[in-house]
């Protein structure tokens, strides 16, 4: 029986690689059943199990959104570590400006190159004298 | 001279420190395993996502994404990741001078730079020479969860899909050795069209559900989170990489002072007795 290669990971770990017969999984748009040869499809994926079938073997895991893309040869689910939606990222974001402007209260925005050059040389410059020192000893 | 008491004090005092280095340093050696670990966890990911992306390339897509597409730059967006915690040698001084050099450079040809920043060490820096920064992101802890970066590099990606930033740059160190981190500066946007083992001659699309724009919208802003987040836990192996050396040898240094404290203790130690014994035997000789 033909298998087609599977692989399920997230961007923190490997959730599952291997072969499989046929694969379920829920895509944006409704389920999906992959058997080898299925035509280039690049779906999102909505949260839900993606169910790997070999044989009679089957098993599931549980994906919280991400995309999937399918070759013919070839399944790859990327998976969301946590539910994304747009009015979360946009929290997230603001939480990062905001915290820009607290870090940098009453700064101005342009950048000293002069100074920035001397402070970085000083720093560089005082390593250099311990590992010196080391040396000599 | 220096009495024996002073002498003592002050060896004692290094003692103690080198205490804490070497704990420090035994600290930052099992974190650097598992901070290893999560980098490698992270990789396939960050593999898988490329193969797609480059796929993607590949296939006849109707819709060119603003990721690829060449303006006239005009400002650059710098996202600099450095450590939260000092005490790990030149490992973020190295990296900013890089980020300052590449800025300068820059600057020279008419491109105005702004900065979001990962860590505090970053933010600090950036407090005292200026320069826009537009998001920060620290304490994010020896284990970063990628959803933490998520606003950060949003923040990045809105202003260029504003058009107010043209290019993106990700600067941070990269894991060699245990002995070596090399600090870089590496483009983001646009994106290099990735490379292509084979040539597919036939013209090929995928099927795209719902629709192209919104899926590679939302593939490539993934992607550009991934390699931000990998840049991330390796930056973190580095730190403990750097820190774990920075301790070593500050704890060999504590160990050279104490043997020369030692020996400067027992010459003052031996010249007091000496001093004592000639004054009994003047003492003696005089009555």
């Amino acid at each position: 029986m033909s298998t087609i290669k599977i692989s399920i990971v997230s961007s923190s770990e490997e959730i599952y690689s291997g072969e499989a017969t046929m694969v379920f999984a829920t895509g944006s748009l409704g389920e999906l059943g992959i058997a080898p040869g299925h035509t280039p499809l690049l779906t999102g994926l909505a949260p839900g199990p993606v169910r790997v079938q070999n044989g009679s073997e089957e098993e599931a895991f549980y994906c919280s959104g991400g995309f999937i893309e399918i070759q013919p040869d070839l399944v790859t689910v990327l998976s969301d570590t946590a539910e994304r939606a747009d009015n979360l990222d946009e929290s997230e974001a603001i939480k990062a400006k905001e915290a820009a402007e607290q870090d940098l209260a009453n700064k101005d925005a342009t950048l000293d190159y002069a100074k920035a050059s001397a402070q970085l040389a000083e720093a560089v410059a005082r390593l250099k004298t311990i590992q010196k020192l080391r040396k000599n000893q | 001279m220096a009495n024996t008491k002073e002498v003592r004090k002050q060896i004692a005092s290094i003692k103690g420190t080198q205490k804490i280095t070497s704990a420090m340093e035994m600290v930052a050696a099992s974190k650097m395993k598992k901070t290893q670990d999560s980098m490698l966890e992270g990789r396939p990911y960050s593999l898988k996502i490329k193969d797609v992306i480059a796929h993607i390339a590949s296939a006849s897509s109707e819709y060119p994404h603003p990721f690829y597409q060449e303006r006239t730059p005009k400002k650059a967006c710098f996202i600099v990741i450095s450590s939260d915690k000092g005490l790990c040698g030149g490992l973020n001084t190295n990296l900013f001078r890089q980020v300052i050099n590449k800025s300068a450079e820059l600057n020279k040809e008419g491109i105005e730079s702004c900065f979001a920043l990962v860590g505090t060490k970053a933010a600090s820096f950036f407090k005292g020479v200026g320069g826009q920064v537009v998001a920060v992101a620290d304490k994010l802890g020896d284990k970063p969860n990628p959803d933490d970066l998520i606003g950060l590099t949003k923040v990045a990606l809105d202003m260029h899909k504003n058009g107010d930033i043209d290019q993106v740059y990700l600067c941070s160190n990269s894991f060699v050795n245990t002995m070596t981190q090399a600090p870089g500066v590496q483009q983001l946007i646009p994106l290099a069209p990735a490379e292509q083992d084979e040539v597919i001659s036939t013209h090929w699309d995928y099927i795209y559900e719902p629709e192209a724009k919104e899926l590679l919208d939302g593939l490539l802003t993934r992607y550009i989170e991934s390699l931000v987040y990998q840049a991330v836990v390796e930056n973190n192996a580095c730190e403990q990489a750097a820190k774990m050396i920075a301790m070593k040898s500050a704890t060999d240094n504590a160990g050279d002072l104490i043997k020369e404290l030692e020996l400067l203790y027992n010459n003052v130690r031996q010249a007091a007795i000496t001093q004592e014994l000639s004054e009994i035997v003047g003492g003696a000789a005089a009555v």
